[in-house]
């Protein structure tokens, strides 16, 4: 009663403040010491006071710096952590937001029978692109997938129906999909983001729930300054100033997608 | 005039117990993949839609049965078709009746399936396959109930229903279209990027939904007392000619595009279905039979004196229904999934739970076919005697 009260309040302030965000996310996001976050019926993500904004996230990824798998690996160990992403055990049914891969695959257009070795071998990380034209948010027939105001692609897992047309949708392969309940698989439940249940598709929501509370997404912190994240259509911005110096590719970019995941190679 | 259809021959409710057994079976595993997950069908991450989503393309085409009879009675005014055109209203209700409900079985939530009318979303093609779906079972319920109804009562259908019958034309039309525009219109899916797609749907309907319809006039014939009649059947035997033929010549095209052009994007999911793609080709065998069984089928047709030989017309309509089940039920949906879009193969194969659902779902079509047909099937016999 009291804490709802607290919440309550702590909304009715932000809202006054004309900060109360409008679309409807994933999860409460409220500031760091609140240790339990109940997932109201609709949760949204409520802006803080030290939040974020961008009228388009973007994030560069440059693969020059990684030399070996352990570069990759904490990027992903800090996104399935936090994001309560479970471990399934057959292939199939695999859950994953961000994954590493080769470049065969993630850019299976540009890929040669003769290339750089460094290339050829080399292991890099995939994830949602939030595209800006984005095929999984027109496909959609419930609105559960949508792009917002950022333009981060989200998903709202309490109106999903599990059709699955936005995974068919996706050229990215970047979603996934909840064959059985994903509770039992997950080691270690971290109570500030909510769970999935059975029957929903999931992916990776640029950690809007960390933007609203002023930190940059997970992967971006591990990464050791592999990947930069920011405002795209501020020219100042770090990823802009990466951007605009250097050469950079998007996945599948013939496509029309317009992907916000840029890639030095 | 439900009553007519519980008024039966020992081997009526005979057939009628073995159609429940099979929904009870098939409603128990449904049951359990309710309440575990999608995960006990063969489904994976790569190929999101499989046995399902295909029986629901599939029968898309077999509800097409009614526009290929109604056209010619009402259009051309052909008067034969009017014995056959309630047989062809009704076989496409419990078509369509089967495509909701193989939507039903896929959805990974399906309790909150009403979401799709609680937030209305016109830029989903599947938002719009709901509603052609839909208004296609009611138009042709009305229809047939009211004309049967009247057919019973010796009186002329109500005027209203006129206009309904001229709309469900292109509105048969429709549904294929909208179906095929389910995955005709994803950027990353090579095989089903095409313009054809629609087109192909429409042949392979018009020549799947026929036959079926031409077996089931011979199948009445010989357990009722009323003949649907032998123009009848030659006359849908020549719409099954075209249709096949037709839906033959379009694949044909398709695979020119695609292996002239040479571009990998298209031509991968075409070999994978034929002669295999990194060494998996779980659907060769298939895919082989299927257009083996289409070729056959149109040389038979084509030979005016096996097409109007009822046993070999029989043959004919058999091979074409189980080709192009085969290319719609098993190839077309899974094959646009392999490779998947990072060009990486996880095969699928469904599994026995998937397979009892989706007999079970055909079982409520049957079903609903019987109840339907023994009414219709009562009331001309009994105008047949009077
Ligand atoms: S990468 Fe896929 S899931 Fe992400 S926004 Fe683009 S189309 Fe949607
Ligand atoms: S699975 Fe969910 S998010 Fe994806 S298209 Fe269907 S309703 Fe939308
Ligand atoms: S942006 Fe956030 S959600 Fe997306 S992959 Fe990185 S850590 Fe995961």
């Amino acid at each position: 009663m009291k804490k709802g009260r607290r919440n309550f309040l702590k909304i009715a302030g932000i809202s006054a403040l004309g900060l109360g965000a409008k679309p409807v996310l994933d999860v409460f996001a409220s500031s760091e010491e609140d240790a339990v976050v109940e997932a109201p019926a609709e949760p949204r993500i409520m802006r803080g006071p030290n939040a974020m904004t961008a009228p388009q996230w973007a994030m560069v990824i440059d693969t020059r710096k990684i030399e070996s798998h352990s570069d990759v690996e904490p990027m992903i160990e800090a996104c399935h952590k936090i994001h309560n992403v479970p471990e399934m055990p057959d292939k199939k049914h695999e859950i994953k937001w961000i994954w590493e891969t080769e470049f065969k695959h993630a850019f299976p257009n540009l890929a040669g029978e003769y290339m750089s070795k460094r290339v050829e071998h080399l292991g890099l990380p995939v994830l949602c692109n939030h595209c800006e034209n984005p095929p999984c948010v027109r496909v959609c027939p419930t609105k559960a997938t949508f792009r917002n105001s950022q333009g981060i692609v989200m998903m709202d897992y309490h109106r999903c129906i599990g059709c699955r047309f936005c995974m068919a949708a996706c050229p990215y392969g970047s979603r996934s999909f909840n064959f059985f309940d994903p509770k039992p698989h997950i080691e270690e439940e971290n109570k500030k983001f909510p769970t999935r249940m059975r029957g929903v598709v999931e992916k990776c929501n640029f950690c809007a729930e960390r933007l609203a509370v002023g930190r940059k997404p997970a992967c971006v912190e591990a990464s050791n300054g592999i990947m930069a994240f920011g405002d795209l259509h501020d020219p100042r911005s770090e990823v802009r100033e990466i951007i605009d110096s250097n050469y950079t590719i998007r996945r599948k970019q013939n496509l029309g997608t317009r992907p916000a995941v840029y890639y030095i190679i | 005039m439900l009553e007519l259809a519980i008024k039966g021959s020992k081997k009526y409710y005979g057939w009628l117990a073995v159609v429940l057994a099979v929904i009870g079976a098939g409603f128990v595993t449904y049951l359990w993949q309710y309440f575990t997950g999608l995960g006990i069908t063969g489904l994976s991450r790569d190929v999101s839609w499989g046995f399902y989503v295909a029986q629901l393309t599939f029968l898309v085409g077999v509800a097409a049965a009614a526009v290929m009879v109604v056209l010619p009675y009402y259009l051309h005014d052909y008067k034969a078709f009017g014995r056959i055109t309630i047989l062809a209203e009704f076989l496409a209700i419990p078509s369509v009746l089967m495509c909701l409900l193989f939507v039903l079985v896929d959805l990974g939530q399906p309790m909150r399936m009403l979401n799709v009318i609680f937030y209305p979303t016109p830029n989903s093609v599947l938002f719009w396959d709901m509603i052609v779906l839909n208004g296609y079972l009611l138009l042709n319920l009305v229809i047939g109930w009211n004309v049967l109804e009247a057919e019973r009562h010796g009186v002329h259908y109500p005027h209203w229903v006129k206009p309904l019958i001229y709309i469900s034309i292109p509105w048969a039309v429709s549904i294929h279209t909208v179906t095929a525009f389910l995955y005709a219109g994803l950027p990353g899916r090579g095989f089903w990027l095409t313009a054809i797609m629609a087109p192909r749907f429409l042949s392979s309907a018009f020549a799947a939904g026929p036959s079926l319809l031409i077996l089931l006039c011979l199948l009445i014939r010989r357990i009722s007392n009323f003949d649907p009649g032998r123009e009848q059947i030659q006359s849908l035997a020549k719409i099954v000619t075209y249709a096949i033929i037709l839906n033959v010549f379009f694949f044909l095209c398709e695979v020119f595009t695609v292996f002239y052009s040479q571009i990998p994007e298209h031509m991968d999911h075409f070999k994978y279905l034929f002669v295999g793609y990194h060494g998996h080709g779980a659907l060769i065998p298939w895919m082989w039979t299927a257009m083996g069984l289409m070729v056959f089928a149109i040389i038979m047709l084509v030979i005016p004196s096996v097409r109007r030989n009822e046993a070999t017309l029989a043959i004919a309509c058999i091979a074409i229904f189980i080709g192009t089940w085969i290319d719609k039920g098993l190839g077309l949906i899974s094959a646009g999934f392999i490779p998947n879009p990072l060009h990486e193969v996880t095969e699928y194969i469904p599994t026995v739970p998937e397979i009892i659902i989706t007999l079970g779902v055909y079982g409520i079509g049957a079903l609903v076919l019987t109840v339907l047909y023994k009414m219709a099937i009562s009331i001309k016999e009994g105008e047949a005697s009077a």
